[in-house]
């Protein structure tokens, strides 16, 4: 009689290019409900801008990013954005990630077909981080109508706001795989995300901060989304890259090993 | 015996201390249907699901094709057919877009696909359904819409997890016939369901399983002839149960009761019939022994706490 040892968990992936018909699932939905969608994505990071940027911006006037001064509306609008990705991925990759995999079983079915649930889960992550770029794109489109920024970096800027949506969507997955249902979520938004946003020099300079405060915010992955990207608006490469470069591709790998290895165990795969 | 399209053994399975599959094993011949019976948490799910290499037995080993799991997982799935006990159709697509998508994940072109859509939509008597949702369809209809999905790789061996339960009697022998016609065609069938009847039209054999462990295996008619008495005859009505312990009892090879009812299992029913004519204000009812009365006499007639 032969015994099975049943495989850790944690072992590594096992990823294959049968992630991109699960993608194309995805995309199919989302292809029928596309522009609503799209409305909702965008209109509320707008709301910000305007409201913030211009409203803010006249009592605020010009702030000082590295000893250069800008405008208001640009710090906020090259912060904002990294906000708008996080927020793109982290919705797509616990609310409808966790209608797939709990609520619809769709999952479930497509395991019964030879895709492994490595590549799902993979196929989920790339899928939320498709969203967070689609979003950017819209924001980035209407930021160069208003005229905020016309650095040709944009389009530097524009693949590292793609490896934000991956990192948040690899961190928001793990919270996926832990969920009971849909209330959990409400504490990671509000626990995890939301303070996120103001320590991350996106409303105001890092140096408004208490030093304590300051060095945590160091570690952040929205921190270092927006010092890569805020230069990059400002047409100046980031002082720094090789450091918050380094921290975002920690928080991606790392997120996407634990996530995979709690849904590995949710599924008792 | 031919060879095994699927083969089973020594299957053992744990969750903590429960013992869910212990020492389990069968297999399964081309063209044959295998009925899985059992009452609920006898493991038949887990069965399926370490078929499909989705749970790791603890002991153990599934081999299919020639291939074994979990190690040929995807070439496995790849000649599979599955439908679960639940559907898992995507509420967002019509019927055909249902179709595409799952072939998809078989690594199929959709040019192949959409060529196979309306004979596997024609299967499910669907062709009309095509762009309905599944939300839109019967219960029924959607079980149809995923017997059709499970087609659509043209899968050698079938696995269908309890497929006609919570249908009506027409869409249950709908359903029925299609998996005939499938067996025609020269599937194989692992099919696990509570409907004896169901068991016994369809299944060239079966598997009767309890607490994880296989309790018997055989043809549906050679079971029963094999465990049970030909004849029962049903009493029930006010009284009825007095009878259990009268001298009655000596007419009957065997007698059960349940809940109001008095079984008396035997192989000549006449001198009880006669017997019982005697007590007018009774019902009786005289049958020939069938699959049901094998199945509650071999995992018994109470109630579980856990059913």
């Amino acid at each position: 009689m032969s015994t099975t040892t049943t495989p850790s968990p944690w072992r590594a992936p096992q990823l294959s290019m049968r992630w991109w018909p699960v993608f194309l699932r995805n995309l199919l939905v989302w292809k029928k409900l596309a522009i609503p969608s799209l409305v909702g994505n965008i209109a509320e990071p707008l709301m910000w801008l305007v409201a913030f940027g211009y409203g803010m911006g006249a009592l605020v006037g010009k702030v000082t990013v590295d000893g250069v001064q800008v405008p208001y509306i640009l710090f906020l609008a090259s912060g904002s954005i990294c906000m708008s990705a996080m927020n793109a991925a982290s919705f797509e990759a616990l609310y409808s990630a966790f209608s797939r995999m709990h609520v619809q079983k769709t999952w479930d079915g497509i395991m019964n077909a030879p895709v492994n649930l490595d590549d799902i889960v993979l196929a989920e992550m790339l899928w939320a981080a498709f969203k967070a770029i689609f979003t950017v794109t819209a924001i980035l489109g209407v930021m160069l109508a208003l005229g905020i920024s016309y650095s040709p970096k944009l389009l530097v800027a524009w693949p590292v706001l793609l490896g934000v949506g991956i990192t948040f969507s690899c961190v928001a997955l793990i919270f996926n795989a832990l969920a009971k249902g849909y209330d959990f979520f409400t504490y990671y938004f509000t626990l995890f995300l939301t303070p996120m946003m103001f320590l991350s020099g996106i409303f105001f300079p890092l140096e408004q901060l208490p030093p304590v405060v300051r060095a945590i915010s160091q570690w952040l992955p929205l921190t270092n989304a927006v010092d890569l990207v805020r230069p990059l608006f400002m047409d100046q490469w980031p002082s720094e890259w090789l450091r918050p470069l380094a921290v975002l591709a920690t928080y991606a790998g790392l997120g996407f090993w634990v996530a995979l290895a709690l849904t590995r165990k949710r599924f008792r795969a | 015996m031919p060879e095994s399209i699927l083969s089973v053994q020594h299957l053992v399975k744990r969750y903590g201390e429960a013992t869910v599959v212990s020492d389990l094993s069968f297999a399964i011949a081309p063209g044959e249907c295998l009925g899985v019976i059992g009452p609920n948490g006898a493991g038949k799910t887990t069965t399926i699901r370490m078929c499909l290499g989705l749970t790791v037995p603890d002991e153990g080993t599934v081999t299919a094709f020639g291939l074994q799991m979990p190690r040929d997982a995807l070439a496995i799935k790849a000649q599979l057919g599955v439908v679960s006990q639940l559907d898992t159709l995507d509420p967002d697509f019509n019927c055909a877009e249902n179709l595409l998508v799952y072939g998809r994940y078989f690594g199929m072109k959709d040019a192949q696909i959409r060529e196979r859509i309306p004979s596997l939509l024609e299967f499910a008597s669907l062709t009309s359904k095509a762009s309905a949702k599944p939300g839109e369809l019967s219960g029924g209809m959607k079980r149809r819409l995923s017997l059709a999905r499970a087609l659509v790789n043209n899968p050698r061996l079938l696995l269908l997890d309890e497929p006609t339960t919570g249908l009506d009697p027409q869409a249950r022998h709908l359903m029925w016939e299609r998996l005939q016609l499938l067996l025609q065609q020269g599937k194989s069938i692992l099919l696990t369901t509570h409907f004896m009847d169901e068991a016994e039209r369809l299944c060239h054999r079966l598997l009767v399983v309890d607490h994880g462990k296989k309790i018997a295996e055989g043809a549906p008619r050679d079971l029963i002839r094999q465990y049970l008495e030909p004849d029962v005859v049903e009493v029930y009505g006010s009284g009825a149960l007095a009878l259990a312990d009268s001298p009655l009892k000596a007419l009957a090879a065997r007698v059960e009761v349940s809940g109001e009812t008095v079984f008396f299992y035997t192989a000549d029913a006449k001198p009880l019939l006669l017997q019982l004519a005697a007590y007018p204000q009774l019902r009786t009812l005289h049958r020939p022994a069938n699959l049901e009365d094998l199945f509650l006499k071999l995992t018994g007639r109470q109630i579980r706490e856990d059913a």
